[in-house]
């Protein structure tokens, strides 16, 4: 049995070691996703939690209620939390409620904001509050004014644009490249069909697929939840419709020309993982270095996950959400035509 | 119309290996024409420079006495060596996928008929044999109701029985007055179903003509095979060539009843002996020197 087993695994592993997109990838993969990671959250800056202040109040400047002042400079040296200047608190507010920042504060009046919903919010609130054992002064918290958006609600259409990118991606990238690589792109490559049909076929296949489901779960999870749209349903379905063909169209773009399941595998991963992390699926870039949030402007999902967050939780209209519909739009059509005009029906020989 | 396809000086290269060299030749509507040759002699490349699925590197292709447009692919069906069928679908939704590409289509029931593929018709594609995966892919290939059918070595890799399954559907297309180009490494499948071959070998075609006009001018004498164990020293003495095979001695004449007549008298057991006439791949080995199938 060892030595049917030495050499089912020496078999194994020479196979794993000559393919050697699949090697490189699984070698290169860790150190690009270490590396990104390096860059954007550096152990200086690597944040757990983001708390608002409103600069008005700049610490220095302060003369009234000093006790307020040393609560919060006590609160300031706590580490692993980015404090994110806000000069009013009608824009602190507007983060807050959108769950970008995890609590609100204003060091001058002793006062705090904290959505109920955030568990990230009750957190830095406990942390907050432990700073009293430094004296006196005892911070006020206050209501959030307005409405107030549930943090699941916030949390709901990046859930939605992620599953959109990833059945997308690789729901048509990957097929196109298995098609490609057994020979049943080449099959259909002798019937009167043309590029643009096979590649329409793909798209419009894959975007009833898309957006059957989005409709599901999102029906569901109204159900069960009792989410709100507090937009209009057509806007929501434009952005979820112009999210998925966008990134439908990128994962064509991917599979134009490779035959290989490994490669086109790894660059997928490559564009979904970045998309994951800086499209504010999980976490907000609030107060992230610039070129974080620069970069995430190119991705089609930050501007989906947008402008459906805008629809769904503040009711945002077509005029509203224009930039990012149209910013999708140009994107698919510059993915759709660049995958065109690279596409080969076969491997090459 | 007298040819259905001419194909004139055809090249093909790949960077630095010339895969088909200069070859021409000329197809009659109706006939089944053969490429034959070993592997690796160029019969794909050449069926799928005509397919028009690589480009050719030099030569002229015509189609119905004109280059090919666009029309080709609605009047050609192809069955590819290999080629994985879509995943997920049953036999019956493949066929009727394929019939849908095409704007002329064979009549649905007489495709699954001619193919025999009744029994399979709701069976995932997954789940068919290598024959029934054969004879779909043929299917999918008459989907059209083609006037010019490219077979590419369908009979590989299947087992005896599937393979003459196979060549009965094939001479049933045949009658139906299609023009056919198969290629294949097993002569008894060309002798069966050609009307014309042209054997290749490097890229060339060596020889060409009907199976029987090649033997005729190529490999006409008869075969003496004989497994018994005999002293070699009788055979010296014999009015033909012989040579040792890997079980006995194969012995080649113009005269039958001469050699026979000599055998005996050189008192060599005959008790074990077949004798047939020369084919294909003795055609085969005797122009190039080498087996068909290596």
């Amino acid at each position: 049995m060892i030595r049917r087993l030495c050499a089912l695994i020496s078999s194994r592993t020479k196979e794993f070691y000559r393919d050697r997109s699949a090697l490189g990838w699984n070698l290169l993969f860790p150190f690009m996703v270490i590396f990104g990671f390096s860059l954007i959250f550096n152990q200086d800056k690597q944040v757990l939690y983001k708390v608002g202040v409103l600069k008005e109040t700049s610490v220095k400047s302060l003369s009234a209620e000093p006790e307020f002042a040393r609560r919060y400079e006590h609160f300031r040296k706590t580490r692993f939390i980015e404090f994110v200047d806000f000069n009013s608190l009608e824009r602190g507010m507007n983060r807050l409620e959108h769950h970008r920042i995890d609590f609100l504060v204003n060091p001058e009046k002793g006062e705090y904001w904290v959505s109920k919903t955030s568990p990230k919010g009750y957190i830095v609130e406990r942390l907050f509050q432990s700073s009293a054992e430094i004296g006196p002064g005892h911070y006020t918290r206050r209501d959030i004014t307005g409405r107030e958006i549930p943090y699941v609600e916030w949390l709901f259409p990046g859930i939605l644009g992620m599953n959109i990118m990833f059945s997308s991606l690789f729901g048509v990238g990957y097929v196109v490249v298995r098609y490609r690589k057994n020979g049943v792109l080449k099959r259909f490559s002798v019937t009167p069909v043309r590029t643009f049909e096979f590649l329409t076929a793909q798209i419009v296949s894959r975007m009833a697929v898309i957006l059957l489901t989005t409709f599901i779960v999102y029906a569901g999870c109204a159900l069960i939840y009792g989410f709100q749209c507090r937009g209009s349903y057509l806007n929501l379905f434009l952005s979820f419709a112009l999210g998925g063909f966008s990134m439908v169209s990128l994962g064509l773009l991917v599979a134009a020309r490779s035959s290989s399941e490994e490669f086109a595998g790894g660059i997928l991963n490559i564009i979904s993982w970045p998309m994951m992390f800086l499209s504010e699926v999980w976490f907000s870039l609030e107060g992230a270095h610039p070129w974080v949030t620069s970069f995430s402007k190119i991705l089609p999902l930050t501007h989906m996950i947008d402008s459906s967050r805008m629809i769904m939780n503040d009711g945002a209209g077509l005029l509203e959400v224009r930039e990012h519909f149209i910013t999708l739009a140009a994107m698919s059509i510059i993915f759709i035509t660049l995958g065109s005009l690279m596409f080969k029906w076969q491997k090459d020989s | 119309m007298k040819y259905i396809l001419e194909i004139k000086n055809l090249v093909k290269d790949y960077s630095e290996v010339r895969a088909v060299d200069d070859i021409s030749f000329a197809i009659e509507p109706g006939i089944c024409f053969g490429l034959l040759g070993p592997n690796g002699a160029g019969k794909t490349t050449t069926i799928e420079v005509i397919e028009g699925i690589l480009n050719k590197t030099g030569g002229e292709i015509l189609y119905k006495e004109k280059p090919r447009l666009a029309g080709f692919k609605e009047e050609a069906g192809i069955q590819f060596q290999n080629t994985e069928l879509p995943q997920y679908l049953t036999v019956r939704e493949t066929l009727v996928m394929f019939r849908k590409l095409y704007s002329r289509k064979a009549d649905m029931d007489e495709l699954i008929a001619i193919c025999r593929l009744e029994e399979i018709l709701d069976r995932d594609n997954r789940k068919i044999s290598g024959g029934q995966k054969q004879r779909l892919l043929l299917a999918m290939a008459l989907a059209n109701d083609p006037e010019l059918l490219f077979l590419d070595e369908p009979t590989t890799g299947l087992d005896p029985q599937a393979r003459h399954h196979l060549w009965n559907i094939v001479k049933d297309i045949k009658s139906r007055n299609k023009t056919i180009i198969l290629t294949t490494h097993y002569m008894e499948e060309a002798q069966l179903l050609c009307d014309r071959i042209a054997i290749m070998d490097t890229g060339k075609i060596i020889a060409m003509g009907s199976p029987s006009e090649l033997l005729k001018e190529h490999a006409n004498r008869t075969i003496i095979v004989i497994r018994n164990d005999i002293n070699e020293e009788n055979l010296g003495s014999l009015p033909c060539r012989y040579f040792k095979i890997h079980d006995g001695y194969e012995i080649q004449t113009d005269n039958l009843n001469t050699c026979l007549q000599a055998l005996m008298k050189s008192n060599v057991d005959l008790s074990d002996i077949t004798v047939r006439s020369q084919n294909l791949e003795d055609l085969f080995l005797k122009l190039t020197g080498k087996e068909l199938r290596t």
